[in-house]
């Protein structure tokens, strides 16, 4: 279990095409959907990458713009301009 | 007394509407963009066709030579609907206030020398009744095109050529200090000027174009692609080197402008052209006609803002447009 980590996002509209990014750069994540909010639990490594959001979202997007959505996450965080990765370093 | 709160998760019957679902291949959440577009344009039920041209339905898909299987698969990337466009446009028009407020506080255009002024007045305000001709040919493209993701979207661009227009005569108001004199004379020059008139034929040619998909690969790629650069790169580099900083200023919308509205144009382009073959040939036909001609038309007003270089900078930058459409998986004949 503690291998695994987690996201969870306010499920609305502002948070769709971040949601739709995580699911495609994680092929191992599932989602886990709960009144208001999504759960995306991955094993060892989840990413979220600020290019595939921009795919999704048609706009620039700045990595940051995440929080306003954010409700929880699970594992050590390493952030930077383009990349937003869940980990557990041992 | 113990209180349990407990949830109960409703899963929803449905995530979006039917004809959405449809599109989309499965019952998935829609984006609004989606939502907003999709399925929205008039097809059926119009019982009598329209008296002023009765070859074609109110709505048709024939009014073009270019044939998709479902026009919904024009979609803007920038994902612009009335609600996300007025906000980005609100946006854009607040930092470009600040900027023209900016110059004339500080009576920044006056500081300019009167070559560069002239080059402004005779060159650059002109351009306001390009931009013009543009707001009329994307109106075009709204009332005879099909499909609302691309009507809609043309209808967004209308008005941005509109904006583009008023900036350039509030450009114009400012260097004349609040006189329409320089209008006056902007607009004299492109109705005689020689240097104006194959530009300005070039521009009523586009606004009898009856073709609204080559109306808009005329309008939005071919003379967009090479007066935004012509003017608002180019000229804005050459202007600065000459003190006129400010000049920038004034056009940054329109910098922004075209960066962003060109990903749309490409897009639109892209799609089609990866459609069919036969659309491909059609679009590869357009460019290969209107290209020669818009930068035939542009170099004597290049000629005049780089002093003589103009055929140089014209084929640069009808190399560079070759090389934009070159990326939509279009060729055209040198």
């Amino acid at each position: 279990m503690a291998d695994k980590v987690f996201i969870a996002l306010q499920n609305n509209a502002e948070a769709q095409p971040i949601i739709s990014a995580i699911l495609a750069d994680n092929p191992e994540a599932v989602l886990t959907e709960s009144p208001g909010m999504v759960k995306i639990d991955c094993p060892t490594r989840l990413v979220v990458k600020r290019e595939s959001v921009e795919a999704q979202l048609g706009r620039e997007f700045n990595l940051q713009e995440l929080h306003i959505n954010l409700i929880s996450l699970g594992g050590n965080l390493d952030e930077d301009d383009d990349e937003f990765v869940l980990s557990w370093q041992a | 007394m113990s209180i349990d709160l407990k949830t109960t998760s409703i899963e929803p019957l449905r995530r979006t509407f039917d004809h959405i679902a449809d599109k989309l291949g499965g019952d998935k959440p829609a984006t609004r963009y989606q939502e907003a577009v999709w399925g929205l344009q008039p097809a059926v039920n119009f019982h009598y066709r329209p008296t002023w041209d009765q070859r074609y339905a109110l709505y048709d898909p024939s009014r073009t030579a270019i044939v998709m299987r479902d026009f919904d698969d024009l979609i803007d990337p920038r994902q612009y609907y009335y609600g996300t466009w007025t906000m980005q446009r609100g946006r854009q028009q607040d930092s470009q206030e600040r900027n023209f407020e900016f110059v004339e506080k500080r009576g920044l255009l006056a500081m300019l020398d009167a070559t560069w002024r002239e080059k402004i007045t005779r060159f650059v305000l002109p351009m306001r009744h390009v931009a013009w001709a543009a707001n009329t040919n994307n109106a075009s493209i709204c009332a005879y095109g099909y499909g609302a993701p691309v009507t809609s979207a043309a209808s967004m661009h209308m008005m941005d050529q509109l904006g583009v227009a008023q900036y350039l005569s509030r450009a114009g108001l400012i260097l004349g200090d609040n006189d329409p004199i320089l209008l006056d004379v902007a607009k004299a020059a492109w109705m005689t000027d020689v240097m104006w008139q194959p530009m300005r034929k070039l521009v009523e040619t586009s606004m009898v174009t009856r073709d609204w998909f080559e109306l808009f690969v005329l309008q939005n790629l071919v003379i967009d692609g090479m007066v935004h650069p012509l003017v608002f790169e180019r000229f804005d580099a050459r202007i600065i080197k000459h003190g006129g900083a400010v000049f920038s200023m004034l056009s940054e919308f329109m910098v922004d402008w075209y960066a962003e509205s060109s990903r749309w144009v490409d897009a639109v382009v892209k799609t089609a052209a990866a459609e069919s073959p036969a659309n491909r040939a059609v679009l590869e036909a357009w460019l290969a006609r209107w290209l020669p001609e818009a930068s035939a038309a542009l170099t004597p007003l290049a000629d005049y803002a780089f002093d003589g270089e103009g055929a140089a900078v014209i084929a640069e930058l009808a190399q560079a447009l070759r090389a934009r459409i070159a990326r939509l998986d279009l060729s055209v004949q040198d």
